[in-house]
C-alpha cells in the first residue's frame, strides 16, 4: 500500500518535471503577481509592507489554482485514473498521493520561496518568517480543497473556470485566517499562536473531507 | 477465477445500449465480444472494468479471495493509460508498483513484444502500435487473472498479433481469462463468441457448455 502511494507521488513527481510538466508554473505565476503589485502600488515603503501578507498569500491562493484543474484531468483523459481505479489500494490514497505531489510542487515552493518574494513588497524579518510559516500551515488546505473541485471537473472539458468558482469560496477561510496569522506576528491584538492554530485545524480538516469527497467524485460512476 | 454475468443491461445518456446479456468464464476460458460500432462492446468492457455502472443484472466473481473484480483485471482500451512524458520503461515500473503483484521486469516485458529498445524512450516518441504494445507489456509487468482488451489489435502489424495470440495462448494456459472486443480474428482457439446486436443481445454458446 504504501508502495503504490509513493509510485504515484513520484511518478507525479516526475511528470510535474518533465516536457509538458507544471513544475515552475506556480512558482512563476507567485512571482508576477507580486513582482506587479509594487508597480501598480508605488513605492510606498510603509504600505506595502503593511500588505505585504496579504500580498503574498493572495498570490499563492492564485498560483494554487493555476494547473490545479489538471490534477485528475489529465489522467482521466488519458486512462491513468483507469489504471488507479484498479490498483488494490483505496482510491482515497490515490487522492492523497496526487494530492502530496500537488503540495510538493506548488505550496511547498511558493512557502519557501515566500521569504524571498516577501523582499519584493520591504517585509523586514519577522514578517517574512512569519508568512512563510503560514504558507506552509495553510497551503496544503488550499491543495485538498482543490483537489474536491479538480475531481468534480476531471471529467468536464475546459473545467477551469467552474472548478476556480466551486473552490474559491472554500478557500477563503484558509485565506483569512493565514493572513491574520502572518500579519499577528508583526504586532497586533491578537498573539501569533492563535490564528496559526485555526489555520493549522483549516489544513486538517481540509485533508480529511477534501481527500474523502475528491474520492466520492471520482468515483461517481457516469 | 470465475466470472459470471447475469442479465446485463446497459443504458447510456437515457438509451438503452444492450439488456439481457447473460455468460459465464472459467479458468482458460475466452470471449470474443463482436458486435457493430456502437453495439455497446466498449460499454460492457466498462462495466466489467467497474467505470460504468449496469442498468440492471449482475457481475460476480469466485475464486480470487478478497480481491474484487476491478482488482483482478488488466484493461487495454483506446486511452492506454500511459504518460508521453515518461519513458516506456517508467510508465511499465508505476504500473507494477500501483497495481502490485509483479511478474515480469520492465525490460523483459518490452522485450516480449519485441520493443526492448523503447526501454528508454519517452513514450511521446513512439508510433500508435508502438504505443498499443507497450500498453499490452502491462498485461506481462503484473500478473492478473482477467485481461480485458478493447480493439487489442488496433494499429498493430501482423507480426505483434501473432505476439499476441501467443501471449493470450499463454494466459489462458495458466488459468487466465480473456475477453476482447474486436473486430478481426485474434486467434483465440476455441473462444466463445458473444454477439452484441441492437438493444438484445444473442448470444452463441460453445465452450460455454462444456464447463457449465
Amino acid at each position: 500500500m504504501t508502495r503504490a502511494l509513493l509510485a504515484l507521488i513520484a511518478r507525479d513527481l516526475r511528470l510535474s518535471g518533465r516536457v509538458g510538466g507544471s513544475g515552475a508554473l506556480s512558482l512563476v505565476f507567485f512571482l508576477m503577481i507580486v513582482a506587479l503589485v509594487p508597480f501598480a502600488l508605488g513605492p510606498d515603503l510603509n504600505l506595502l509592507s503593511r500588505i505585504g501578507p496579504a500580498i503574498l498569500w493572495l498570490s499563492a491562493v492564485l498560483a494554487t489554482l493555476i494547473g490545479l484543474d489538471r490534477l485528475f484531468q489529465a489522467d482521466e483523459e488519458d486512462g491513468s485514473l483507469d489504471l488507479m481505479t484498479a490498483a488494490p489500494v483505496p482510491l482515497e490514497l490515490v487522492v492523497l498521493g496526487k494530492v502530496t505531489a500537488h503540495w510538493l510542487t506548488t505550496g511547498l515552493p511558493l512557502a519557501l520561496a515566500a521569504p524571498l518574494f516577501g523582499l519584493l513588497v520591504a517585509l523586514d524579518g519577522t514578517a517574512m518568517g512569519a508568512t512563510a510559516l503560514t504558507l506552509l500551515a495553510g497551503t496544503p488546505a488550499l491543495s485538498f480543497i482543490g483537489a474536491v473541485g479538480a475531481a468534480l471537473t476531471a471529467s468536464i472539458r475546459r473545467g477551469g473556470l467552474i472548478l476556480a468558482v466551486l473552490v474559491l469560496p472554500l478557500m477563503i477561510p484558509t485565506l483569512i485566517f493565514g493572513v491574520s496569522a502572518a500579519q499577528a506576528a508583526s504586532g497586533g491584538t491578537v498573539p501569533f499562536l492563535v490564528p496559526l492554530a485555526v489555520l493549522a485545524a483549516l489544513t486538517l480538516i481540509a485533508a480529511v473531507v477534501g481527500t474523502l469527497a475528491a474520492a466520492a467524485a471520482l468515483r461517481w460512476p457516469e | 477465477m470465475r466470472l459470471s454475468v447475469d442479465n446485463l443491461a446497459c443504458r447510456r445518456s437515457g438509451r438503452r445500449i444492450f439488456a439481457n446479456l447473460s455468460f459465464a468464464l472459467g479458468p482458460g476460458d475466452a470471449l470474443a465480444v463482436t458486435g457493430r460500432n456502437g453495439a455497446g462492446k466498449s460499454s460492457l468492457l466498462a462495466i466489467l472494468s467497474g467505470r460504468l455502472r449496469p442498468d440492471a443484472g449482475r457481475v460476480a466473481v469466485a475464486d480470487v479471495g478478497e480481491a474484487s473484480l476491478p482488482e483482478c483485471l488488466h484493461a487495454v482500451g483506446h486511452r492506454d493509460g500511459l504518460k508521453s512524458s515518461l519513458t516506456a520503461g517508467e510508465n511499465l515500473l508505476f504500473a507494477q508498483r500501483l497495481l502490485g503483484a509483479p511478474r515480469l521486469a520492465p525490460r523483459e516485458a518490452l522485450e516480449r513484444l519485441g520493443l526492448g529498445h523503447a526501454h528508454d524512450l519517452p513514450v511521446a516518441y513512439l508510433s500508435a502500435g508502438q504505443r498499443r504494445r507497450v500498453a499490452l507489456a502491462r498485461l506481462l509487468v503484473c500478473a492478473r487473472p482477467l485481461w480485458l482488451l478493447d480493439e487489442p489489435t488496433a494499429a498493430l502489424d501482423t507480426a505483434s498479433q501473432a505476439v499476441l495470440a501467443d501471449l493470450m495462448a499463454g494466459h489462458r494456459a495458466g488459468g487466465g481469462l480473456v475477453i476482447a472486443a474486436t473486430h478481426q480474428a485474434l486467434g483465440l482457439a476455441g473462444a466463445a463468441e458473444l454477439r452484441i446486436e441492437g438493444a438484445a443481445a444473442v448470444q452463441e454458446v460453445d465452450v460455454l457448455e462444456e464447463w457449465a
